[in-house]
């Protein structure tokens, strides 16, 4: 589904992506994982168009998407839950949702839509006329996911959502997007530093060091992997 | 979005707007020529902070240089007057056009650059001075020796041709600005103007949902330098002579800010009210000063209300007063 060669992304001087190659394929669910800086959220921004990559090609559903801006991309099937939720706090629930149905290839289906997220996210709808700003930081990201589904995505990118969340929360972030792989088939790039989580719940998984994979397979393979593990959960 | 909320306006707020339209309607009879052209001003500082109001309050991109978009509205439609006998309101058409296509020029250069916040202001103020001096040497227009319309004949308004009294400027104003908080109101209400907060709030999260960001601020540029266009026009026919140090003065770009900030920022009524309580109360300082002979009382009034609504309300009078007398029920 989402094919990625050769990817190089610099800021100024600092390269921030070094001929990063990976593949996603529909229904799975593909953890990056890395530490702070390894360049995980430019891979996603440079994905979904926020940043111009200088080398390299990223293809989606066989289609080039490299340079192309993000309200294209997104119209094309790809959604993102960007770092820190994003939601906007002075709108509702509901109109935080309604937000999401941007892509115009989203537009027809949006009221249906809507049921279909409300339904799978029972304490939002209790909330949909509240201010997104009155809720708690697990309830915003729920709020960030289920606006990224407003858009029909096939497939989702989510940067970093178990930031700055309880374990308890956390966990039921992590529920939620498995629940929409199993359930819905729905396509996952999960982009994290919560390690161990991340690579329970993904199919396969890739580590990302200064802007270089240096590592892939499955996700328990990796989780059990002597280096993974002294350099990422301290065992 | 939603039609559902319609206008939001509670009874007691419907039962309000009426009487003060009644009243502003029935104010030229009512009170004496120095004060219907006091009022005249105050009703183009309201004017000009809604148009500006779209582009900064709305969409968030900070705008310095508006008095741009009055002079290229009031030299435009001016010129066209003066040289080919074309009426203003055709010549205002022209002069929107013109301000609308130098607007969107000058954020497409930006945004293309990714120039975006206090650069994008100062580059606001940049062309707006640029052009002033671009003015000064354009002898088509007058240059620095200005560029003067015929005299106005008072005594019989021709609204065909925008000569007239104030008291019929007042009306065509009067009308403007109601129009213009009728268009405000509906862009709120649909996708535009939800895209348009969203990208004020957070542009990053703008451009994640998919939002083609560059084109709605582009969209918001072009039609706040077109409104703001259109007053131009009617200053150039209520102030009869045209010189391009005081029509593109920095010092208008500012004073068509300060009323909406003092009103409230991105609110419908922020700029009308903010324009009655500054302008109103500006030129009683004006006067003073004059009485007095204490000179600036004007601008330390500005200063001084600028300064405390900062402090003390810096969301603006609108959505305190309106919570206050209990008017507005809807958030914006």
């Amino acid at each position: 589904m989402l094919e990625i060669a050769g990817l190089d992304l610099f800021y100024g001087d600092a390269q921030a992506l070094d001929g990063v190659s990976l593949s996603v394929a529909a229904g799975e669910i593909v953890a990056i994982v890395g530490a702070n800086g390894a360049g995980k959220s430019s891979l996603i921004r440079t994905v979904f168009g926020m940043e111009r990559p200088h080398r390299g090609s990223i293809r989606f559903e066989g289609r080039e998407i490299a340079g192309e801006p993000p309200h294209r991309i997104c119209n094309l099937g790809i959604g993102q839950v960007a770092e820190g939720r994003q939601v906007f706090p002075n709108m509702t629930v509901r109109e935080n949702l309604e937000m999401g149905a941007t892509p115009p290839r989203a537009r027809a289906g949006a009221s249906a839509a809507m049921a279909r997220v409300l339904a799978l996210f029972p304490h939002l709808s209790e909330r949909r006329r509240q201010l997104a700003g009155t809720l708690s930081g697990g309830e915003q990201q729920m709020l960030a996911i289920a606006r990224c589904l407003m858009g029909q995505p096939r497939l989702v990118m989510l940067d970093e959502p178990s930031l700055g969340l309880a374990p308890v929360v956390a966990e039921e972030v992590f529920r939620v997007v498995r629940e929409l792989n199993r359930r819905d088939g729905l396509t996952l790039v999960l982009v994290e530093q919560n390690v161990v989580q991340s690579l329970t719940l993904a199919h396969r998984g890739y580590v990302l060091e200064n802007g270089r994979i240096v590592m892939e397979g499955g996700g328990a393979e990796l989780l059990a992997d002597d280096r993974v593990r002294r350099a990422y959960i301290g065992l | 979005m939603r039609a559902s909320r319609a206008l939001g306006l509670s009874p007691r707020a419907a039962a309000a707007l009426g009487l003060f339209l009644a009243v502003m309607l029935l104010l030229p009879f009512l009170v004496n020529a120095y004060i219907v052209s006091v009022l005249v001003v105050v009703l183009f500082a309201a004017y000009f902070g809604q148009s500006w109001n779209i582009m900064t309050g709305f969409a968030g991109q900070l705008s310095l240089g508006h008095a741009l978009y009055v002079g290229l509205g009031a030299y435009t439609s001016a010129a066209l007057f003066v040289h080919f006998g074309l009426t203003p309101w055709l010549g205002m058409i022209a002069g929107m056009a013109v301000a609308a296509l130098a607007g969107s020029a000058i954020a497409a250069l930006s945004f293309r650059f990714r120039v975006g916040g206090v650069y994008f202001a100062l580059l606001t103020i940049a062309f707006a001075e640029f052009t002033r001096i671009l003015f000064d040497h354009f002898g088509w227009v007058g240059a620095t020796e200005g560029l003067f319309l015929p005299v106005a004949n008072l005594a019989h308004d021709d609204p065909v041709r925008l000569r007239g009294s104030p008291v019929m400027f007042y009306y065509l104003l009067l009308v403007l600005s109601l129009a213009a908080l009728v268009l405000s109101h509906s862009l709120l209400d649909r996708r535009v103007g939800y895209y348009w907060q969203a990208i004020r709030e957070d542009e990053e999260a703008a451009r994640a949902l998919g939002i083609d960001v560059f084109r709605y601020k582009i969209a918001a540029m072009a039609l706040s330098a077109a409104m703001t266009a259109l007053g131009g026009t009617l200053l150039a026919f209520y102030d009869n002579n045209l010189y391009p140090d005081t029509v593109f003065a920095m010092g208008r770009s500012i004073e068509i800010i300060i009323a909406p900030i003092i009103g409230g920022l991105g609110t419908l009524f922020g700029p009308i009210v903010g324009a009655f309580l500054l302008t109103g109360l500006g030129e009683t300082m004006t006067n003073l000063s004059t009485y007095f002979e204490i000179s600036g009382l004007k601008q330390w009034f500005y200063g001084a209300a600028l300064l405390a609504i900062v402090a003390l309300q810096p969301s603006g009078l609108w959505p305190w007063l309106s919570r206050a007398l209990g008017l507005w029920e809807r958030r914006r």
